[in-house]
């Protein structure tokens, strides 16, 4: 549905009273929860590698935008000398965005974004010890807080996508990944700069709903262009930076991944452990009870000076 | 729990082993320096995709289970009640100390932002989530337990020093900073009188603290099994499972008995003491049975979760995961037989087997086992085992020097300078 109509309207009041008539079970399914919840204000980007030129703009526009907030430095190629060039070759603790170009022959090539997927669920956030990486309710941005970071690299031992980079020729590193812009050009513009910077129209940055009912909309127009598949609507629990391409997603580098979120794993089994610390506290308690008991039957004597070795030492 | 159980080894401190020891450490200290001036990169071949290399791998995950002697004793002495291995407790904390307090040193190495560290400590940093989290406190708490637990060692040298000794210190810290032998000495005399008040306080209350000796151990190291249950996607089959806070549990209470005997045995042969073949041969009955429920777990959910098939394609990772079995397994089999058990030889041995199998089990988990994709490679470089090698020369160095300064080892009953014995003999 593109726009509200009176039909669609009308179907939505009829869906409505019914669902109220059903003893409002299905009501509350659907209206269930606040906005964060259902995460309609949750933003994101689309990239259509179909429509991507590979100019690089977007990450000029991100290391010219984030070089200072995030620590950026321009990386040297061993073919520049003078250092001409920003020449990345990878995500690295210097670059949070890159473009790659995947060629298998001279007619199947695409280029492909490599940057963070701002997950909805994401271990980068589960697994952080201090918080310092976070995940606000409202936007669903992934954010990193260097001044709370310890740099114990969990988040990159965790992230699926390997995203999270660190500084590893640096006294004071950090951990480097997009944050959607949001202390920069987000805050200052609306938009990510990649988005803003891209003349091809590849990056398009909005809410989350948006995009993909966008994203819907292409590969419906043309199916024959795309692989019939949203890369982040529904990886790891669903991203909120998606794709689009024409090859497939695992020759781009981006990794087959099972829909449950890696983080509902593992933090369903240390809430077992650990449910209201209750298990920690019985076992101090009971093991507590046991060495009291023991101590009971063979009594200690340490305070009778003169006494050679316990009654029960057998050496 | 007396203290008569333990005395000091009385020795030279300054033996050809300590100056090759402090070599190592020295070398290993001034690479952790580098590492702190120049990034971590400098001196380690960590990358974006393997950002755990050894000195998680073996220093904190590897070295804390080898390190959880003091845990399997304390189990075995107050929980099960077998009085008996009393004497060997003390030994077990010390190294148990080390073991803990030099994981706690490497993760300051390794970590990039260690200046940020405080924030454990923050409450509203606190992310109850991250099994990270829980291993760094619980850890951190039960050093201090350790330090406690050892603290009865240190109170009754300071009560038994003779006057002698103590003004030969005086002297030698007169002429070091200046200060009068006489107040040093009224000093000394206080900090005695302090023991000696201490002391049977401490003793009160200190089964409550090594019964959260206890608890904490199982706590966490449960949890250094938790740390890769988020790498579902990194972490191959064969070792990613649901069980593996268990299996590390486990794990660590097989390695600590086994670590229990090496030690006995290595200090036994170092020291020139006799070896406490009855006591060891008891551990060492225990252990099989440890391993048999660890085996069963392992097999039983890889049967579970279908992956048994994942061991006949005997590609690199089956290799590494019949490494591990076989270690174990072998060592496991050895100390079922009676006979065996009573044997210094065996027992060394298989202790060792199971020491090897299970470190290599962690291994497997932690860096083995771990692909973070296509690209990926990691070994480590020559400084970063530098720096690993400086730690353990330095757990060794302080172990020999404080056996020779406090009451650690076993007593010798009527036994004191007893002759050297025999060199290990299989019986």
């Amino acid at each position: 549905m593109a726009r509200p109509t009176r039909r669609g309207f009308l179907v939505g009041l009829a869906a409505g009273s019914v669902s109220l008539a059903c003893g409002g079970v299905a009501a509350a399914i659907e209206s269930g929860g606040d906005a964060a919840e259902r995460g309609e204000g949750e933003l994101g980007m689309l990239y259509d590698a179909t429509r991507c030129v590979g100019c690089k703009a977007c990450m000029a526009a991100c290391k010219r935008v984030n070089g200072d907030y995030g620590s950026l430095a321009y990386e040297r190629a061993a073919f520049d000398p003078d250092g001409l060039w920003d020449a990345p070759q990878d995500l690295s603790g210097s670059t949070r965005t890159l473009i790659k170009l995947f060629k298998q022959s001279d007619r199947e090539w695409s280029y492909v974004k490599y940057s963070c997927m701002h997950c909805r669920k994401p271990s980068c956030v589960s697994v952080c010890p201090v918080s310092a990486m976070t995940r606000d309710p409202l936007t669903g941005v992934v954010d990193y807080n260097k001044n709370t970071c310890i740099g114990c690299r969990y988040c990159q031992v965790a992230c699926a996508f390997n995203i999270p980079r660190f500084q590893w020729e640096s006294a004071t590193p950090q951990i480097v990944k997009c944050d959607l812009c949001v202390h920069t050009n987000l805050a200052k513009k609306g938009v990510t700069a990649c988005a803003e910077a891209c003349p091809a129209g590849a990056i398009r940055f909005g809410k989350r709903s948006e995009l993909l009912s966008e994203a819907r909309r292409r590969l419906d127009e043309k199916p024959g262009l795309y692989i019939n598949h949203i890369y982040g609507e529904h990886e790891v629990g669903g991203t909120n930076h998606l794709y689009l391409a024409a090859m497939q997603f695992s020759q781009l580098g981006l990794p087959q991944l099972p829909a449950t979120p890696p983080a509902e794993f593992s933090e369903k089994i240390q809430h077992t452990i650990y449910k209201g610390f209750v298990a920690p506290v019985a076992l101090y308690g009971t093991l507590c009870w046991l060495a009291l008991r023991n101590l009971k039957k063979s009594p200690p004597h340490a305070d009778r000076i003169g006494e050679d070795g316990e009654i029960n030492h057998e050496s | 729990m007396s203290h008569d159980d333990f005395q000091r080894h009385e020795a030279s401190i300054l033996t050809p082993a300590f100056f090759a020891l402090l070599l190592l450490t020295l070398i290993g200290f001034f690479l952790v320096a580098l590492r702190f001036i120049k990034g971590i990169g400098a001196v380690s071949n960590m990358s974006d995709g393997y950002p755990w290399g050894i000195w998680i791998t073996y220093d904190v995950a590897t070295g804390t289970a080898i390190a959880c002697g003091g845990y399997a004793m304390a189990i075995l002495v107050y929980i099960r009640n077998q009085m008996s291995y009393h004497p060997m407790i003390r030994s077990a904390v010390l190294t148990s100390l080390f073991g803990y307090g030099l994981a706690g040193f490497s993760v300051m190495v390794d970590v990039g932002r260690p200046w940020n560290a405080y924030n454990f400590f923050i409450p509203s940093k606190w992310q109850v989530n991250s099994a990270m989290f829980e291993v760094a406190l619980c850890v951190m708490a039960y050093t201090t337990v350790l330090l406690i637990e050892f603290l009865p060692a240190l109170l009754t040298r300071l009560e038994e020093a003779d006057s002698k000794s103590l003004r030969r210190l005086a002297e030698r810290l007169h002429r070091s900073t200046g200060v009068a032998p006489e107040r040093l000495t009224t000093r000394i005399e206080w900090a005695r009188a302090g023991a000696a008040w201490l002391r049977p306080r401490l003793d009160k209350v200190l089964i409550f603290i090594i019964v959260l000796g206890i608890t904490l151990p199982t706590m966490h190291q449960s949890s250094l099994g938790s740390l890769l249950l988020i790498a579902s996607t990194k972490l191959h089959p064969l070792w990613h499972t649901g069980f593996l806070p268990l299996l590390f549990l486990i794990n660590c209470v097989y390695i600590g008995y086994s670590i229990c005997i090496l030690e006995s045995v290595l200090s036994s042969y170092a020291f020139k003491r006799p070896f406490e073949t009855k006591e060891l041969a008891g551990l060492a009955a225990i252990i099989p049975w440890v391993t048999v429920i660890w085996l069963s777990v392992v097999f039983g959910d890889l049967l579970w979760r279908g992956q048994l098939g994942k061991i006949l394609v005997l590609d690199f990772y089956a290799g590494f995961f019949l490494l591990e079995i076989a270690l174990i397994g072998t060592g496991s089999f050895i100390l079922f037989s009676a006979a065996n058990r009573r044997s210094v030889r065996w027992l060394f041995v298989s202790a060792a087997l199971i020491v090897i199998g299970g470190a290599l089990y962690r291994f497997n988990v932690y860096l083995i086992g771990f692909n973070p994709g296509k690209g990926w490679r990691y070994f480590p470089s020559l400084a970063e085992f530098m720096v690993t090698i400086g730690i353990i020369a330095f757990e060794i160095l302080c172990y020999k020097v404080l056996v020779k300064l406090l009451p650690v080892l076993p007593r010798l009953h009527g036994r004191d300078h007893a002759p050297a014995p025999p060199l290990p003999q299989s019986n």
